[in-house]
């Protein structure tokens, strides 16, 4: 099975690496571009077959390791 | 007294730092190797700066995932004393030791210069030898040094004399040419903090790298000094 993983900051944390993609948008001369959030996409194979152990197993890996609770959001989606 | 400096794939301060601890405690730190899983018998655990594991995830994630520090962790929930330097910090907030988290600096670039720090809390036992409320001058070397924490963690930090040193001011006024006090957009200017119990400290300024007058300024060896007079005997 396989899994996406999105991993973004949460609402309030200042992001200032979204704030220069926003401004060379700008500079590229796209229009009406209002905010711009970065965040990380993580592709996960899993041998488990069962979608709810999955996601236990994967939000599980979201808490240890792959996201920063203090800052970061996550949703996990699944083939 | 003995410290241990722990090294880690890409730490590039364990060596600088083990100087400055020789300097203070007249004797070589142990350094260990981030996968022992046991640490000799030490007074003092230090985490070094560096980019362990390359900053891979974030900064500071991998290496909190390491096996020796599940027993650093451990130890640090006792009470024992632990200090995090610059990526030590990153580290330390990663394995919620400390509060809050280091994001990308506020104007993205990396910053390496000497800063001007207040010492917040002089009665610990990281910070008893800065006598004076005069800024002390310490490098900082990152690009993830961003200090961030919710109001009411922030409010609780101040409330509870956990910021160990601010941001500020040169004595001789603001320098247009070396930037803003504020290196890195922190939030209201904490450069490292201490736990509750006061037992763990993180910074991200580097007192190893002016710890000797060769290199220019002794600022940061007070700081070292205070963890002997603490700690040996």
């Amino acid at each position: 099975m396989k899994a996406r993983v999105h991993i973004t900051l949460k609402p309030g944390v200042l992001d200032p690496q979204g704030k220069a993609i926003l401004q060379a948008l700008g500079h590229l001369g796209f229009d009406g571009v209002s905010d711009v959030r970065q965040g990380k996409f993580i592709e996960i194979e899993l041998d488990e077959t069962e979608p709810n152990t999955a996601r236990e197993k994967l939000a599980s890996m979201c808490e240890k390791l792959l996201a920063n609770t203090v800052i970061e959001d996550y949703q996990i989606d699944l083939d | 007294m003995k410290a241990a400096v722990i090294v880690f794939p890409g730490s590039n301060c364990d060596r600088d730092v083990a100087v400055a601890l020789r300097r203070s405690m007249t004797r070589d730190p142990e350094m260990v190797w981030h996968g022992d899983s046991a640490l000799p018998k030490v007074d003092l655990i230090v985490l070094p700066g560096g980019f362990s594991y390359g900053d891979y995830l974030r900064s500071g994630a991998m290496a909190a995932q390491s096996p020796i520090i599940r027993e650093v962790v451990a130890r640090a929930k006792d009470g024992f004393p632990v200090l995090g330097i610059c990526n030590g910090f990153q580290i330390l907030v990663e394995t919620g030791l400390l509060p809050g988290a280091l994001l990308r600096n506020s104007d993205l670039r990396f910053v390496c210069r000497d800063v001007w720090l207040q010492v917040e809390n002089r009665q610990t036992i990281f910070t008893s030898s800065y006598a004076t409320s005069i800024p002390l001058r310490i490098p900082v070397a990152h690009h993830d040094g961003n200090y961030y924490a919710d109001e009411p963690t922030l409010d609780r930090l101040e409330e509870t004399d956990a910021v160990a040193f601010r941001y500020c001011r040169g004595p001789d006024g603001p320098d247009e040419a070396d930037g803003a006090a504020n290196p890195n957009g922190s939030a209201r200017d904490i450069a490292g903090i201490f736990n509750d119990q006061k037992n763990i400290l993180g910074m991200m300024p580097h007192p190893e790298r002016l710890a000797d007058a060769a290199l220019g300024g002794t600022d940061g060896q007070p700081l070292f000094d205070s963890l002997v007079s603490a700690l040996a005997g």
